[in-house]
């Protein structure tokens, strides 16, 4: 049995079907990534996963339990955890509280005790700090743990968001676009990071564009199109599909290998 | 029956006040998100100025015009001066800066005009009329029209012209309003000069029967408000059925239940629909993008 | 050792409550000082409910009536200590804000602030309304703490409007130290996180609604203290203790100060409470006057007085 199982997974907005049908299953220890042209689904399928959106059709199996349209708070406790394609980071937040916070599940506390700064609060929030300290020098940001998270760049954000995600110590993590808007060294370093939280235990499902890292990272990748799997199976099938070609290049591109 | 209709007459007179100031609210919060809490005093302006230039001997059509032209360059001040420099400030920013802005202005009315409670003839005769054991005051009938009509225009005005076009694209998107060639800046002065006018025009209405004095606006603004929130923001149709919902509801409990707690029979109607429809009556029902 | 952030505006905010007084001419201004840090204790509350989780409210001051009516009621129908009153002020607001605030909260920005408008407008009419209760818009009269008496018997020899104001000042630096302390605390990043992304929030963990209803019940004790207090400090009490403008009041300070800061709340509420005082050399032009600074202020200091100003000090220093 997979840690996550999606079966037939679908949501319409406004009479149209932005996602339809859609399955696969996701491991520990294993990168499943989820690839398709602009507007194919891939966040949409994201958000569905964890319970942002409800899902309209299809099932979400977390660990052999049910757990369609759970409340996404919900879904964390049950070890999910995200990144977002156009960043949901704490802007006022310094890099180390973003982290900080998102430690929440593991170091929340009554909020009298957390009001009178009892010993039980402080302790917590000492704890935090180390493991944030830990994740961020993870991700290289360890220099940066005071500095205001709407002073970092780009680039940095990405990694933060990541740190952020890891804290709440998830089985399962969605990565949506890590690599969008990082140069060539910075994809390196996210690529480097991903296979360390993959070699860890931690189930992976990435929605990326940038082909040469999905190939080289992932074990399974699943193509979507206009809502829709287009296929599925391990990178070098998917990357000679004629359909998968298709979707890409338009209907004319025989000779291609852009996916390689 | 009679009282029915009677309690019918006075909601939907001070519906189409509200259903006014409410339009005004609308106008504004398409055109550049804010939600202008100076918009009674412009009802406040259009009364006053009237009342103060008809007492001074000015023909009563006249200073109707001049208190709706004044409303309307009040309007387009509040937004070069206060809005348009805030631009991108926070919501609660903004409510700040528009309830300083009525604020001030009511100073300012206290000063320009004074501290009395003014009145002008009605435009047709006092006489009330006869409607099936009701009565009805012909200014109520001005009320309503004016209401409907303001309505009727802004209509297509915004879907039948050029300009009324380039308002709603730039309420429904500003950069790509902007893309295509529009000014928005000038698009968000121009919906506080109509905004202001029609606010104006409201209480160049309103005045014969609800009378006026420079501190009535903050109470209209609340209503207006929460009819426009009723309909659900941004909504015109929302804001007039917004209006003559608030009006009828508030006459109904004050003719049936209790005069005391006419006010607050509105505003529980209101949680009430906010509670089952977070978005309003009419407001758009649209999931977060992230 | 190194002070924290916390312990630095708890000293600065207990040496201006100690030093304030050496610049007061006369003892008529431990009154208006008093009156300062009752607003700074509802105000303090704000910090926690919008500074901190990003939720607005214009309508707390009906949380403010619900305790000063509290304070004035129940010692005389229950002969009772009037603590017990301003006690159970604060639980009944408590009450409340938990029974409205969840389907309150589900509303956003604009619908999120007609909703709370309504709920203070509900509680001003009642108390204008049920005359035979509450005196109706005339207000009844609140029977005295018994803090002058206290000072005498501890031979401080205080005046009414002095023991008053430091009364207060103790009662603000133990509402400011709650709510510093909640700012570092687990709950405060939860309730933080709210503020930047309820979406990313929702995916870590944090229960967005039980966090807003947790930042509303609190915000609301303080605005029910708050209440009680100022009831307690006039010896009366009107309705205008729940009204619009006093709602509208304390937002404004909250933001006029600097957003999201215990301690630049406070200072606003200073600000806007000595303002008019000050501003009555203009008479009839203090409203203008008062309408032109909030416009002034949020327009060209948009993250408030502090913040503005000290980044200018930085700037300049």
């Amino acid at each position: 049995m997979s840690l996550l199982s999606v079966e037939n997974l679908g949501i319409d907005f406004g009479g149209v079907r932005a996602v339809d049908a859609v399955s696969f299953d996701a491991d520990p220890g294993k990168v499943v990534s989820v690839i398709g042209p602009n507007g194919a689904g891939k966040t949409t399928l994201f958000n569905m996963v964890s319970g942002v959106y409800r899902p309209g059709r299809g099932k979400v199996i977390l660990d052999g339990k049910d757990v369609t349209g759970l409340a996404p708070h919900r879904l964390a406790e049950r070890g999910l955890s995200r990144t977002f394609q156009n960043l949901q980071v704490y802007l006022h937040m310094t890099a180390l509280e973003n982290v900080m916070a998102g430690r929440h599940l593991g170091e929340r506390c009554s909020v009298l005790a957390d009001l009178l700064n009892l010993p039980s609060s402080r302790r917590r929030t000492r704890q935090t700090e180390e493991i944030a300290h830990r994740l961020l020098a993870m991700v290289g940001l360890e220099k940066v743990a005071p500095i205001m998270a709407s002073s970092l760049s780009y680039g940095a954000l990405k990694r933060l968001e990541i740190a952020r995600a890891l804290a709440a110590n998830p089985r399962l993590l969605l990565l949506d676009e890590p690599a969008a808007g990082c140069n060539a060294v910075e994809t390196e370093e996210i690529d480097k990071l991903i296979a360390e939280i993959s070699s860890g235990g931690v189930a992976i499902l990435l929605v990326e564009h940038d082909m040469k890292l999905v190939m080289k990272i992932s074990s399974h990748i699943v193509v979507l199109d206009h809502g829709v799997k287009i296929a599925e199976g391990p990178p070098a099938t998917v990357s000679k599909d004629a359909k998968v070609i298709e979707a890409y290049l338009g209907p004319h591109a025989d000779d291609a290998h852009a996916l390689g | 029956m009679s009282e029915f209709l009677q309690f019918a007459f006075s909601g939907m007179t001070v519906g189409a006040v509200y259903a006014l100031v409410a339009l005004g609210f609308t106008l504004i919060y398409n055109a550049s998100d804010v939600v202008n809490f100076a918009q009674g005093e412009f009802v406040m302006i259009g009364g006053m100025v009237t009342a103060f230039l008809y007492a001074s001997g000015t023909p009563l059509w006249l200073a109707a015009l001049l208190a709706i032209a004044i409303a309307a360059v009040v309007g387009v001040l509040l937004n070069k001066l206060a809005v348009e420099p805030a631009r991108g400030a926070s919501v609660v920013s903004l409510i700040v800066i528009t309830i300083g802005a009525s604020i001030f202005l009511r100073g300012l009315a206290a000063i320009v005009f004074d501290k009395q409670i003014h009145r002008f003839p009605a435009f047709t005769g006092e006489d009330p009329i006869g409607i099936m054991g009701a009565t009805i005051v012909p200014q109520s009938l001005w009320v309503v029209g004016g209401g409907l009509a303001i309505f009727a225009a802004l209509y297509v005005f915004l879907t039948k012209s050029v300009i009324g076009k380039a308002v709603l694209a730039t309420a429904n998107n500003r950069l790509a309003a902007k893309l295509v060639g529009i000014n928005t800046n000038h698009m968000m002065t121009l919906s506080f000069g109509i905004s202001a006018a029609v606010g104006g025009l409201a209480g160049v209405l309103a005045t014969p029967i609800t009378l006026t004095s420079y501190d009535m606006g903050i109470s209209l603004a609340l209503k207006g408000f929460a009819a426009a929130m009723l309909g659900g923001m941004g909504s015109p149709l929302g804001a007039l059925v917004g209006g003559f919902l608030i009006g009828l509801i508030e006459q109904m409990t004050a003719g049936y239940l209790s005069s005391e707690y006419k006010d607050a029979a509105a505003f529980i109607v209101i949680l009430v629909v906010l509670f089952t429809m977070p978005r309003g009556l009419f407001g758009p029902r649209v999931a977060e993008r992230v | 050792m190194q002070l924290s952030a916390k312990s630095w505006t708890l000293i600065a905010l207990a040496l201006c409550i100690a030093l304030a007084p050496l610049a007061f001419p006369s003892s008529f201004y431990y009154r208006i000082g008093a009156v300062i840090l009752v607003n700074g204790l509802a105000v303090t509350g704000l910090v926690i409910l919008f500074g901190y989780a990003g939720q607005i409210s214009l309508g707390h001051a009906g949380f403010a009536g619900i305790g000063g009516y509290s304070a004035a009621l129940i010692p005389v129908h229950f002969d009772v200590h009037p603590v017990l009153g301003l006690l159970a002020g604060a639980v009944l607001s408590g009450v409340l804000a938990f029974l409205i605030g969840r389907p309150v909260l589900r509303l956003k920005g604009y619908y999120l602030a007609v909703a709370t408008l309504g709920f203070g407008i509900l509680v001003f009419i009642v108390l204008n309304n049920e005359a035979d209760l509450t005196g109706g818009p005339d207000g009844m009269s609140v029977e005295s703490l018994g803090l002058r008496s206290l000072s005498n018997a501890l031979g401080l020899g205080l005046n009414t409007s002095e023991v008053w104001y430091w009364f207060m000042g103790l009662i603000v630096l133990l509402g400011a130290y709650l709510a510093l302390n909640l700012h570092t605390s687990p709950s405060g990043r939860a309730l933080r996180s709210l503020h930047d992304s309820e979406v990313a929030a929702g995916t870590l963990g944090v229960d967005v609604a039980r966090y807003k209803l947790t930042a509303f019940v609190i915000s609301a004790v303080y605005a029910s203290l708050a209440g009680s207090l100022q009831a307690l400090l006039n010896g009366f009490v009107t309705p205008d203790i729940a009204g619009f403008l006093q709602s509208i009041e304390w937002m404004t300070m909250t933001v006029l100060g600097g957003a999201a800061t215990v301690l630049g709340a406070i200072f606003g509420a200073g600000l806007l409470t000595a303002l008019p005082q000050a501003l009555t050399v203009f008479a009839e032009y203090e409203h203008m006057a008062l309408g032109l600074i909030m416009m002034l202020v949020m327009i060209f200091l948009p993250t408030g007085l502090l913040p503005s100003l000290a980044r200018q000090f930085r700037r300049g220093g």
